[in-house]
């Protein structure tokens, strides 16, 4: 693809100099400069910590920063809150949107826009909403509610909800992370439109391919400083991994495998399953699967047919209507989830901030929360903590993961909790491991580590079930691909038997036409 | 200066925070006594001579002392009763309905078994009465648990009818033959033993110990780290296999139980005799001071002790300065507000 902004390269828009943050045990960042010129889409390049974030809640008023200047056009100003960055059109969407599900997407925006009337006039809003949406391609219906949005049109939302308010310049914390892969394309066309019109967009990632394929300007953090400021055209991946880590990455290697399936039985085994949606979630309808010893299985689909369900219905978080789940050969259809735990089952949740962790409790306990049978001696008057310590000091190692053990959970940044889920849900050598997004907010050496481990586990005989929405990964990691949509199996593929199209064809329920 | 901070840093950190919160708890009280100076002034009386009295009458005698501790006693249960499932997220409302059931149950039991000796008649009591109050509970528990309606609203929902059954029971069955509003005196074998000559029980010195338990239970075992992680993200409990509804049914029960004991000590302690309508919001005043405490025992134990003096010193001032009882409401009320408001110049230590 190629890029045909025009890039201002007189007067940045705004300035950052010299900005340092420390917080406690943690120089987030270490005298960094930043500019944003009009009209380009800037990528700020960097590892979880590398202090991207933080720089850019003091851009949006939500931190301040211990020393250094913001300027506007070469004049300084302080921005002390996120409303003072709001009067100077800075506006930020960040990783959790900020919607408010039994509202409508009209009532959502109004909420956020300045000198609301005291009577509104909602025709008025969804009027205005809908003309702005359609000159940027973001379409929406003004009048459903936001629980029956996917995230994707969540998102539109909160880039609505600052195109409304009059920002010119947009900070995207990650915006890529919750978008499924043909989503992502559309996405890029709407920055793309935008930065033609004059806006300015910050885009804080990780994800090389998206910084080469979007941005025009491209600055990379490393451990709290600038590690450069590029054009587009000055640099390309091997040179962005140099300075994101200041080495060569090494590659994962992935050994192809091929499991002799009449020695095993199947560690998973769910025989026409049918579950019974509630709410927002999907129906399952008669699912037949099996996972054997050693295999790992990737589940494709769009987000919303039926992965979450297809997790929570292993792990039994969701009752079956119909249908059995055998686990070594074992009905374990009605059994609770400690039980299921006991036997060997682990789970890795798409949300380790609600689904796995609790926030004031330290890394040691949340370690042990999901094991308390295995620590907990006495009959559950104690706990073991020396023994749990090592044992986390030990995944900690295997990984080469560092995380500090004492302090509540709801310090760690988003990548580190779901690194302690990985280390968590990986130890005691289970036998069937569900994981939902495995890598979802780790950055290139942990999404490494991550996966290396999986891989570790399924060659010591664990049958995995790996759902995923990254194409790349599961035509990576998988030994079998099937495919979710609308709750049922549509497809069963070994990777080097099918390719990227006919699984997204199969993902979006549109025919295939043309496969030899 | 620079000696004190040494010292300071050195004292271990449980040591630390209660020295924290003793101080966050005298400026609040300091907050409070000039609140209600102000309005005594306003009413014409003199506030020095009234906290003077306020304060004799609750430290100024053994006695006086001892009257203080009696009128703590419920309420220690029934804080606690809120306390524990608290911990879970669940909103127990229903002490007092579960402290009626108690007292009812316990009840029962001095009088059918009254010629049973101490040794077996009290244990058997206090074993009633945890029943009652727990079986109180096991109804909003199992709903709950269900799904199917919420436990705030069941167990308040009860609490109306609670009494009605004691006074159905007393009424219609167990009235003296003077009184129709209330039993006969227990049996002296049925009255928990008192210390001193004072009208202090051995109840106070259960509760203290509960409260202890509930601390050790809470921090040190590991029924405490599951309930810990219940209350602090129930859905990554439950994914984690920690089984949750038998959590909800067994904790509000555990809490049922505590207020019934609360009701078995008013009847089998400070009356001797069970009253229809005997409690006076002891169980709502529980939910006050375990909110106030932040379900902290130690907290619990001062809060309690605070507004007991409160109490007991409003039944002074209406004796010595001719203030309404009234008056005293608006001292609870005004301790409340400023502890619930958490004023800003109070700073909460985190550690």
């Amino acid at each position: 693809m190629t890029i045909s902004g025009e890039v201002n390269q007189k007067i940045p828009l705004f300035s950052m100099k010299s900005i340092t943050k420390q917080f406690p045990g943690v120089l987030a960042n270490d005298r960094i400069d930043f500019d944003i010129y009009q009209s380009e889409i800037h990528a700020l390049l960097g590892e979880n910590g590398a202090g991207k974030s933080t720089l850019m809640k003091i851009l949006y008023g939500f931190y301040r920063a211990d020393s250094g200047e913001i300027q506007q056009n070469g004049n300084p100003v302080t921005i002390k809150s996120p409303q003072d960055a709001r009067d100077l059109q800075i506006g930020m969407v960040f990783q959790n949107h900020n919607l408010i599900p039994a509202l409508t997407i009209a009532e959502n925006i109004a909420l956020f826009l300045p000198d609301l009337p005291f009577i509104l006039r909602k025709k008025d809003i969804s009027d205005y909403i809908k003309e702005i949406s359609s000159n940027y391609n973001l379409q929406v219906n003004p009048e459903e509610l936001v629980s029956q949005l996917s995230i994707g049109e969540q998102q539109k939302v909160e880039i609505l909800k600052l195109l409304l308010s009059d920002a010119r310049i947009m900070i995207l914390d990650e915006p890529t992370r919750v978008l499924a892969p043909q989503e992502i394309d559309a996405f890029f066309e709407i920055l793309f439109r935008l930065r033609d019109d004059g806006y300015s967009i910050i885009m804080i990632t990780h994800k090389m391919k998206e910084v080469l394929t979007c941005a025009d300007r491209i600055t990379v953090l490393r451990q709290g400083g600038v590690a450069n400021s590029l054009l587009r055209e000055e640099v390309d991946e091997a040179g962005l991994i140099r300075l994101m880590f200041g080495k060569q990455m090494p590659q994962l290697e992935v050994e192809s495998r091929q499991i002799d399936r009449s020695k095993f039985i199947p560690v998973l085994e769910l025989q026409e399953i049918v579950t019974e949606g509630e709410g927002a979630e999907t129906s399952l309808d008669r699912i037949d699967l099996q996972v054997f010893p050693g295999e790992l299985v990737g589940v494709a689909g769009v987000s919303g047919n039926g992965q979450k369900e297809l997790g929570d219905l292993v792990l039994g978080m969701i009752p079956t209507k119909s249908g059995k789940k055998l686990l070594n050969n074992r009905d374990i259809t009605k059994d609770s989830i400690q039980q299921l735990r006991k036997h060997g089952l682990a789970f890795i949740p798409e949300n380790p901030l609600i689904m796995a962790t609790v926030p004031y409790m330290s890394v040691l306990e949340n370690f042990v929360i999901s094991s308390t049978w295995r620590y907990g001696s006495l009959a559950g008057m104690t706990v073991d903590w020396p023994t749990a310590r090592e044992d986390l000091l030990q995944g900690l190692e295997d990984l080469g993961f560092e995380l500090p053990l004492y302090v509540p959970a709801t310090t760690l940044s988003g990548g580190n909790l779901q690194r302690l889920v990985i280390i968590r849900e990986l130890s005691h050598q289970p036998r069937l491991i569900v994981a939902s997004y495995l890598t979802r907010g780790l950055d290139v050496q942990s999404t490494l580590a991550a996966r290396a481990a999986l891989l570790k586990a399924r060659d010591q005989g664990a049958g995995i079930l790996l759902l995923s929405e990254d194409l790349d990964e599961l035509f990576e990691l998988s030994d079998r691909i099937i495919v979710l949509y609308q709750g049922q199996l549509v497809g069963e593929f070994k990777p080097s038997e099918t390719d990227r199209y006919e699984i997204g064809h199969l993902m979006t329920g549109t025919e295939v036409e043309n496969v030899p | 200066m620079s000696l004190n901070m040494d010292t300071k840093n050195k004292l271990p950190k449980p040591v630390q925070s209660l020295l924290n919160n003793l101080l966050r708890y005298l400026l609040m009280v300091l907050v409070v006594l000039v609140l209600f100076g102000i309005i005594l002034l306003i009413t014409g009386k003199d506030p020095l001579q009234s906290y003077l009295d306020i304060f004799r009458s609750a430290f100024g005698s053994a006695q006086g002392f001892s009257e203080v501790l009696v009128s703590m006693t419920p309420i220690l249960f029934t804080a606690l009763a809120v306390a524990l499932p608290s911990r879970l997220g669940l909103i127990n409302v229903g002490g007092e309905g579960q402290l009626y059931m108690g007292a009812c149950l316990a009840t029962w039991g001095a009088i059918t078994f009254s010629d049973q000796p101490i040794w077996l008649l009290l244990p058997l009591m206090t074993l009633l009465g945890f029943l009652g109050g727990a079986l109180w509970a096991v109804l909003p528990g199992v709903l709950k648990a269900m799904g199917l309606v919420n436990e705030t609203i069941t167990t308040l929902l009860l609490n109306s009818i609670a009494p009605k059954l004691v006074a159905f029971f007393v009424f219609g069955f167990w009235h003296s033959p003077m009184d129709t509003n209330k039993t006969p005196n227990f049996v002296p074998a049925a009255r928990l033993p008192t210390f001193f000559g004072t009208r202090v029980d051995l109840s106070l010195i259960i509760g203290l110990v509960l409260l202890g338990l509930f601390w050790f239970v809470m921090t040190k075992t590991c029924w405490g780290l599951e309930i810990r992680a219940i209350g602090g993200n129930s859905q990554a409990a439950k994914r984690s296999g920690i089984p949750l509804n038998k959590y909800w049914v067994l904790m509000l029960c555990l809490g049922g139980g505590i207020a019934g004991l609360a009701g078995m000590s008013q009847v089998s302690g400070y009356y001797g005799v069970l009253l229809v309508d005997f409690s006076r919001g002891l169980g709502f005043m529980g939910f006050l001071i375990s909110w106030m405490s932040f379900g902290d025992p130690v907290a619990i134990v001062i809060t309690s002790f605070v507004v007991s003096v409160i109490f007991t010193g409003g039944n002074m001032l209406q004796l010595t300065r001719g203030i309404p009882y009234a008056v005293i409401n608006i001292l609870l009320a005004l301790t409340l507000f400023v502890v619930l408001a958490q004023p800003k110049f109070i700073k909460r230590k985190t550690a």
